[in-house]
């Protein structure tokens, strides 16, 4: 499974990236949502997409918004990784087709907990 | 300054009076770290001496029990246990004719997981309102649960965002759950040691990761309250490294996809 991580800051890209490829997933990234699309054009074979918010170029609302007027893209999984803790925020991002949220900080447990629910890597019960 | 051997048969023994939790030797790391806190608050130059002062101060024993018997929870915790209450359990209920669902969630720390089985019946079966008891033994913890109130760092643990959206309301820096899930929640003070609370009998009981801390005899003890507690053809869900095999044959499991659940075998609800 491949994975796209989009982020302006390379420390966090290394950081999602880190926990995505510890659960199985090969990385790519991009540093904004026009990048990212470029790389989704690219890789035909990407699953998941780990989303910052705020990022020049464009953002990560707009990637989102982009991205699910292709239907080539509609079983591609869109996890937002934010700053942003709003609720209006999380209600616009989810409107607008990502299927989870994430406020950072965080920390690997969350990120895959989520996976794991969104039924991209394997349940495993906690003790 | 590690932990004295004395010190930490202290707390042990401590613990196991008031929880039978077992902190076996190779567990000082743990008593360590969870008494630091309250040391540094006590003003105690390191857990050792903070120990020493407990021996003569009985009134902050229930702090060291409760520092050491909160656990790490999320929401839907695992998630498999929460498919199988509403693609199996419910349903089967609801065909025997279950309308009003009595529900157990016993050691069931800041709430997460009551109200997780709340917003699971919400989601797949609105038109069913649960009457859930929530126990711990630890007060703190009971207060939270009651508040409803959760940081940013325990929302984001497991809690997927369209549930957040839901049945959260942000106030300030935390968010809040919202009444209508909250009031099918009851939280109240119960040590697994005694017979089990009332409400019942219970259609549903969540026993989740509490067993493993208890010897085999408590295990089974405790086993036989809850089945006593229940309704004969209710369903007990325990944690995924749990099972009543072995210590107690009054239960049937049944396996469903990658999670086991139990209902007591016929005629062996007392």
């Amino acid at each position: 499974m491949k994975a796209l991580v989009i982020d302006d800051s390379r420390v966090m890209r290394k950081i999602v990236g880190g926990i995505l490829v510890d659960a199985g997933f090969e990385v790519v990234e991009a540093a904004d949502g026009q990048e990212a699309l470029d790389q989704m054009t690219l890789n035909d074979d990407i699953t998941l997409c780990c989303i910052d918010w705020n990022m020049p170029v464009m953002s990560g609302f707009e990637f989102v918004v982009e991205v699910r007027k292709h239907v080539q893209w509609r079983d591609v999984t869109l996890m937002m990784i934010t700053t942003e803790g709003e609720q209006g925020q999380i209600v616009r991002a989810l409107a607008a087709g990502a299927h989870e949220y994430v406020i950072k900080p965080f920390t690997p447990e969350v990120i895959l907990d989520k996976l794991q629910f969104l039924g991209l890597v394997e349940m495993k019960e906690t003790v | 300054m590690t932990l004295t051997d004395d010190a930490f048969d202290f707390v042990a023994t401590l613990v196991r009076q008031r929880s039978a939790i077992q902190l076996e030797r190779g567990k000082e790391y743990l008593v360590e770290s969870r008494l630091a806190p309250l040391a540094r608050t006590a003003g105690a130059t390191d857990v050792d001496s903070y120990v020493r002062a407990l021996r003569n101060d009985v009134t902050k024993h229930d702090l060291v029990v409760e520092a050491l018997t909160t656990n790490e929870t999320s929401w839907f915790r695992d998630a498999n246990p929460f498919a199988v209450l509403h693609t199996t359990v419910v349903p089967e209920l609801v065909g025997r004719g279950r309308r009003d669902f009595r529900i157990w969630s016993a050691a069931c720390s800041s709430g997460q997981e009551p109200y997780s089985i709340a917003m699971t019946f919400s989601e797949h079966f609105p038109a069913l309102r649960p009457q859930i008891i929530a126990t711990d033994l630890s007060e703190l913890m009971l207060d939270r649960g009651r508040a409803g109130e959760y940081t940013q760092l325990e929302i984001n643990r497991g809690l997927p965002a369209p549930m957040l959206v839901k049945y959260f309301e942000r106030t300030g820096a935390t968010f809040q759950i919202t009444p209508s899930i909250r009031n099918q929640v009851h939280f109240r003070h119960h040590n697994l040691l005694e017979p089990a609370p009332l409400g019942g009998p219970f259609d549903i009981v969540f026993l989740r990761n509490v067993l493993i801390y208890f010897d085999v005899e408590t295990k089974r003890d405790v086993l036989r309250r809850v089945r006593m507690s229940m309704a004969p053809d209710g369903y007990l869900f325990l944690g995924a490294a749990e099972t009543t095999i072995g210590v107690d044959e009054t239960w049937e499991r049944i396996q469903v996809g990658n999670t086991s659940i139990y209902r007591p075998r016929e005629g062996k609800t007392r």
